[in-house]
């Protein structure tokens, strides 16, 4: 599988194929494959090893120990302040997604341990206009991080977000200040905090609560970075390399600790959380 | 409805009846206080009922004051303090030392150009992953020597490159932000021209967030949104009043503490006037946060921030499991 291929960016489109058909279309090499036994493989194409979107469930599946995973996610969605509007309702939007998804909004938090080992998880899900990070994922990425400064719990986020919400206006934005503040908190409490970055940890999230891990792992096929490719282009009609923003790109320039296939994640966490075990 | 232009131009034409009026014979006083109530007038009709996409363009006008035209006169004697110690040194955030009042403070200040060979030293303003670690550098500086920090947004973002992202910009901002969480000195921050997404909130984490009256602070530029949600660039005016980026709107959902009034038309009608109302509005604030003990400073900034944030508790809309409708009255 190659990393350098321009399709990294072509998979923004997370619809799946109606749930009632058994088979997909791979959009990385046209594949036909088993529905079954993509979902058995992580999401993971078992022709061409391209990775799908996986759902916050489905990630969470993937990383903790079977039948620990206790949701922590109160069911608060946002009184759109800003009344917004575009080409459709905000709240139209909501709506959607909330049934789209069965979530109140774009993250999934939890206790639960990782061969053993307790931990706060907090997972985006990007199913949900983008992952995008409102006035609710800020609240519950700093309620995952007070709830494991109380039960001194190591936390690990995983992001897939696009950055903030545009429709919460300076809302989102001040997500970014809500979120690094109460981290200052849970690095003074020396509890360990491990960011995972999934395609795609980018803007407002990557700017502020995704970089500030104590340790920085990269899934495979992930997008890392601050102002999106076309963004670049349209402002400053930039030449950009086809791996721009890509886990490698990433690693080569120092931004992240480590890079890690899908299928190792777990154990790379409990790998690197093991070290901490100690602190708390 | 005339355009400022066209009331430069008037203004213009009663300075000349003005000099006129100054040769021996010749009396036009009388046009000349009818002409000044007539501009007043239009001025008022003008700028009273600005659109958010006037008031966008206002905070964007190439005469207005800029951050360093402020450093020369709500400040004395900046000092200024450069390079990032690594790669540069980024010219669209300045940090330094400088005197308010006689004491000294730390100020951040993103400054934009005036010609085009300034702009292209000072990227339009945008600052760079230089211009974020240098920035926190300051702030550290600040913590250090307890200095008060005071910082001026103006930025229309941090700068969109690929040299930018090489240089992880995203971490920096982070970690800018993290130093204005932590730093142990009363925090000002005021916004006097463009507010411009998380480029300007790097510097714009703080204690008290004025904006001035014409400023604007946004998540997104109108234009990025207009293209993002509206699929459209010409949509920029509906994404302007959509996104509430206005300093009033702002203050009344509770997300800044002020606004320093400007003159009839914008900061730069009266600079000394904006200069001297700004002045004593930093000067009032600080001297209210430097009253706090320290500790309290920081839970103070910790619950603010901590409370930011707009949600109800509700269930999920699912089409199948709404709650059935009830009719209260009836019960």
């Amino acid at each position: 599988m190659s990393l350098f291929k321009e399709r990294q960016y072509l998979r923004i489109r997370v619809d799946r194929e109606a749930d009632d058909s058994l088979w997909m279309k791979c959009k990385a090499c046209g594949e036909l494959v088993f529905k079954r036994r993509v979902r058995e493989n992580n999401n993971v194409c078992p022709s061409c090893g391209e990775y799908f979107f996986l759902t916050a469930a489905e990630r969470i599946d993937s990383l903790v120990d079977p039948g620990s995973f206790e949701d922590l996610t109160e069911r608060i969605v946002t009184d759109d302040p800003l009344a917004f509007v575009d080409s459709q309702p905000y709240r139209e939007r909501l709506r959607e997604a909330q049934e789209k998804t069965s979530l109140s909004d774009a993250i999934v938090i939890g206790r639960g341990t990782i061969e053993g080992i307790p931990l706060i998880l907090g997972v985006m899900d990007f199913r949900f206009i983008g992952g995008s990070m409102g006035s609710v994922m800020g609240e519950h990425i700093c309620r995952a991080m007070e709830a494991a400064m109380t039960e001194r719990r190591a936390f690990v986020l995983v992001s897939s977000s696009g950055g903030a919400r545009i429709q919460e206006g300076m809302f989102s934005l001040l997500q970014m200040a809500k979120t690094v503040t109460v981290r200052r908190r849970l690095a003074e409490a020396g509890l360990p905090f491990v960011s995972v970055m999934t395609y795609p940890t980018s803007g407002g999230v990557q700017a502020s609560i995704a970089s500030l891990g104590d340790i920085l792992i990269a899934e495979k096929g992930a997008l890392i970075g601050f102002a999106g490719r076309r963004v670049i282009q349209q402002t400053i009609a930039q030449e950009l390399p086809a791996h721009f923003q890509t886990e490698t790109f990433a690693l080569e320039r120092g931004q992240i600790d480590r890079v890690v296939r899908r299928e190792d994640l777990r154990a790379e966490l409990a790998l690197a959380l093991g070290f901490f075990a100690g602190v708390r | 409805m005339s355009d400022e232009r066209t009331l430069d131009l008037l203004e213009a034409k009663i300075e000349e009846l003005r000099q006129l009026n100054a040769v021996e014979g010749i009396d036009l006083s009388k046009e000349i206080v009818r002409l000044e109530e007539k501009l007043q007038h239009l001025r008022r009709k003008l700028y009273e009922n600005l659109n958010d996409w006037e008031r966008v363009k206002l905070a964007r006008h190439p005469k207005r004051p800029y951050s360093l035209d402020y450093l020369g006169s709500v400040f004395e004697g900046f000092y200024e303090l450069r390079g990032d110690r690594v790669t540069g040194d980024d010219r669209a955030l300045l940090v330094g030392l400088a005197r308010l009042d006689g004491r000294p403070v730390v100020v951040l200040a993103q400054q934009k150009g005036r010609t085009t060979e300034e702009n292209k030293e000072r990227f339009f303003g945008m600052p760079r992953p230089q211009g974020f670690r240098k920035a926190r550098r300051a702030i550290e500086l600040a913590d250090r020597f307890r200095f008060p920090l005071i910082s001026l947004i103006d930025t229309p973002g941090a700068y969109p490159g690929l040299e930018a992202e090489e240089q992880n910009v995203g971490a920096t901002i982070a970690e800018s932000l993290q130093a204005m969480a932590g730093v142990r000195v009363p925090t000002i921050a005021v916004v006097i021209g463009e507010g411009g997404s998380g480029g300007a909130l790097a510097i714009g984490l703080a204690d008290c967030v004025l904006m001035l009256e014409n400023a604007i602070f946004s998540v997104i530029t109108p234009e990025g949104a207009a293209s993002i949600l509206w699929k459209d660039k010409d949509k920029a005016k509906d994404a302007a009043a959509a996104l509430q980026l206005t300093a009033d709107r702002l203050q009344a959902l509770g997300l800044i503490d002020g606004i320093v009034p400007e003159p009839l038309g914008g900061a730069h009608k009266d600079f000394g006037k904006t200069a001297d109302a700004l002045k004593t509005e930093i000067v009032r604030r600080l001297s209210e946060l430097a009253a706090l003990p320290e500790s309290d400073l920081l839970d103070r900034r910790y619950a603010r921030y901590r409370g930011i944030g707009r949600f109800v508790l509700a269930p999920i809309p699912t089409p199948d499991a709404l709650p059935p409708a009830v009719d209260v009255a009836r019960n």
